[in-house]
């Protein structure tokens, strides 16, 4: 293709291809911290095509795809191309990854030990997850956790953080401009601007560490805490997770292992501080 | 580039040796794109590659695995819910060779259950697998009832619990392609796998190959295709095939399929010019896992069309589909 770009986010490696400069220069800029693949050998290819024919020039439109891809997905506009890159390198991962159980959560750690959060979109843990990471926590990741299927530890997969609408402002206000990236407005989700990960993030990719505490947590209700059942918890990791069914027993035994040792709370919060505040308070109880 | 890449890396898995970083990641792209990649990978086996390549390869040899298995248990649920029938269900394509052991199943790609019963079973062998939970897929009427006039399969179902398809033929080219192979033949003469399941002969299995590459559809993915064709003609009697193929009225492809598969992964073959053009066609595949020669792949995609149908039926066929707004892609 005519550009192209290889990195390596976590234990996955990708070469990413596109019909523009403009999407590849983006992601040099915000990546640029992070390693290529250790031998040039990516595990996989995500491609931004041009949606039609003539959609290189006029009107540019991306279709992603990749070495896994959805015929039907939705083409984006050149505008958001950085966007687009993302979204094929998680379309890779969530249908392609089978070396864990992998997780739709984002995680971050503190003395070895892993905190988990999982939740809809909107639920607000991947703003949790940032927020975190400017304070004091590694921010593992803010969309996939990686369940290792031997020894139970949770892995990181610290790509940009997708920060939507409201999240925007809370972060910029925390972070430094130069880890931000540019606003791309008016996509499927609202208005996104990505952040990069502080450095020990990315210098820290490789390390995983053991889950203490899951939270599921949900943005916009009065605070409370209400303590989760194992089978519950089990089922909505199932679900929360792209690669159970074909990782068959092994993501079962891991599962299972991962409901069993680690304490798990739905929390509620009407907002980022108390979340924060409620995190701390969970955290010094359980893990 | 072209998919000769990956075709050499086939036929001679000693070669990747000499790959470098850019080879790997253009010969892995392509083997996913053609869903080659489990083939590849027992293909090249315990070889030295580098450790990036190892683990790809442990991937999909595990994917694989699990589609084998994903696949035999839908065979068992359909023998099960056809058990009471009393008919023959006889396995075809990857589940049947997965079934059977044989080494065009190895490293496989399985997508959907194929089976073949008798066309006087049809409605009931339908109304069985409606009991045990399947659900029709396409709700569009000209649809169902085009393939229930037309097509040599029922519309696809899809099991409402499992989410697997199941295509239920009756015979192995649509009813209104050219060539009228004997249906009744290929079952009469199939052989068990178990108790309820049945395979083709060998010979079959080859005509049904061959048809389905080469005288139906546009040929995409077609390097799968050809590539079961090149493990199920080892060992087969090439006189009886030849009988056989006659029989079927697919002499030609039959013949142009052997040519194939030994010009690309076998020993060599001298090529007719049709089969130089069906070979670009095959081969059109880049280091990035694109589909090259889009003009060729649009002629082939217009022939599929051609193949399957009388010219004035063809162009009523067109007309209603662009009014209900599909488009060649």
């Amino acid at each position: 293709m005519n550009h192209g770009l290889s990195l390596k986010i976590g234990p996955a490696t990708f070469r990413i291809g596109s019909a523009w400069r403009q999407p590849v220069e983006a992601l040099a800029r915000l990546y640029a911290d992070y390693p290529a693949p250790a031998d040039g050998i990516a595990d996989f290819t995500v491609r931004l095509e041009p949606a039609g024919p003539f959609r290189r020039w006029l009107r540019p439109s991306i279709f992603i795809t990749g070495d896994h891809g959805l015929a039907d997905a939705a083409p984006m506009s050149l505008a958001h191309g950085l966007l687009a890159a993302e979204m094929g390198m998680n379309l890779q991962m969530a249908l392609g990854w089978r070396r864990h159980l992998l997780l739709h959560a984002s995680s971050v750690e503190k003395g070895g030990r892993a905190l988990v959060m999982t939740g809809e979109s909107g639920s607000g843990k991947s703003t949790l997850a940032a927020q975190l990471g400017e304070r004091g926590w590694r921010l593992m990741g803010d969309e996939f956790a990686l369940l290792d299927l031997e020894t139970g530890a949770i892995f990181p997969f610290p790509r940009l953080v997708s920060l939507k609408n409201r999240a925007i402002d809370v972060l910029a206000a925390e972070a430094p401009a130069g880890r931000m990236g540019p606003l791309l407005a008016g996509t499927a989700k609202g208005d996104i601007r990505h952040l990069l990960p502080r450095s020990d993030a990315v210098e820290r990719m490789n390390e995983g560490a053991l889950p203490a505490l899951l939270l599921f947590p949900r943005f916009g209700h009065e605070s409370d805490v209400r303590p989760v059942g194992q089978g519950e918890m089990f089922m909505r990791l199932t679900q929360a997770s792209t690669n159970y069914v074909a990782l068959g027993e092994p993501g079962f035994a891991a599962l299972t292992r991962f409901v069993k040792t680690v304490p798990a709370r739905a929390i509620d919060f009407p907002s980022g501080e108390e979340a924060i505040a409620l995190v701390d308070r969970l955290w010094a109880e359980w893990a | 580039m072209t998919a000769l890449l990956l075709v050499r890396a086939l036929r001679d898995p000693d070669c990747v040796a000499a790959l470098d970083a850019r080879g790997w990641n253009s010969l892995i792209a392509m083997a996913r794109a053609e869903r080659l990649i489990g083939t590849l990978a027992l293909r090249i086996g315990e070889r030295p590659v580098p450790g990036a390549v190892r683990a790809i390869l442990t991937d999909a040899r595990a994917d694989a695995e699990r589609e084998a298995r994903q696949a035999l248990w839908e065979a068992d649920r359909a023998a099960e819910a056809l058990a009471g029938l009393g008919l023959p269900v006889v396995l075809l394509k990857g589940t049947a060779y997965a079934a059977a052991g044989l080494s065009a199943g190895q490293g496989r790609f399985i997508g959907d259950l194929d089976i073949l019963v008798p066309r006087a079973a049809l409605t009931e062998v339908e109304h069985a697998l409606i009991r045990a939970g399947w659900e029709w897929v396409k709700d569009d009427p000209y649809d169902d009832a085009y393939y229930r006039q037309w097509m040599h399969e029922l519309p696809p179902m899809i099991h409402a619990g499992r989410d697997r398809m199941i295509d239920v033929h009756h015979t192995v080219l649509p009813l209104t392609a050219r060539q009228t192979p004997d249906a009744a033949a290929m079952i009469a003469d199939a052989l068990p796998i178990t108790n309820e399941l049945y395979m083709l002969c060998p010979e079959d299995r080859v005509c049904h190959a061959a048809a389905h590459l080469l005288a139906d559809g546009d040929l995409a993915g077609g390097l799968r295709n050809l590539w079961d064709i090149y493990c199920l003609l080892d060992g087969i009697d090439p006189a009886a095939l030849s009988v056989r193929a006659e029989r079927h009225g697919l002499g030609r492809h039959v013949r142009q399929a052997q040519r194939l598969a030994a010009a690309l992964y076998g020993e060599g073959a001298r090529l007719t010019l049709w089969d130089r053009i069906v070979a670009a066609r095959l081969l059109a595949r880049d280091g990035w896992g694109r589909e090259r020669r889009k003009l060729l792949g649009f002629a082939f995609y217009v022939r599929s069309h051609w193949l399957r149908m009388p010219p004035a039926m063809l162009a009523r066929h067109l007309m209603t589909k662009w009014r209900k707004g599909h488009r060649p892609v």
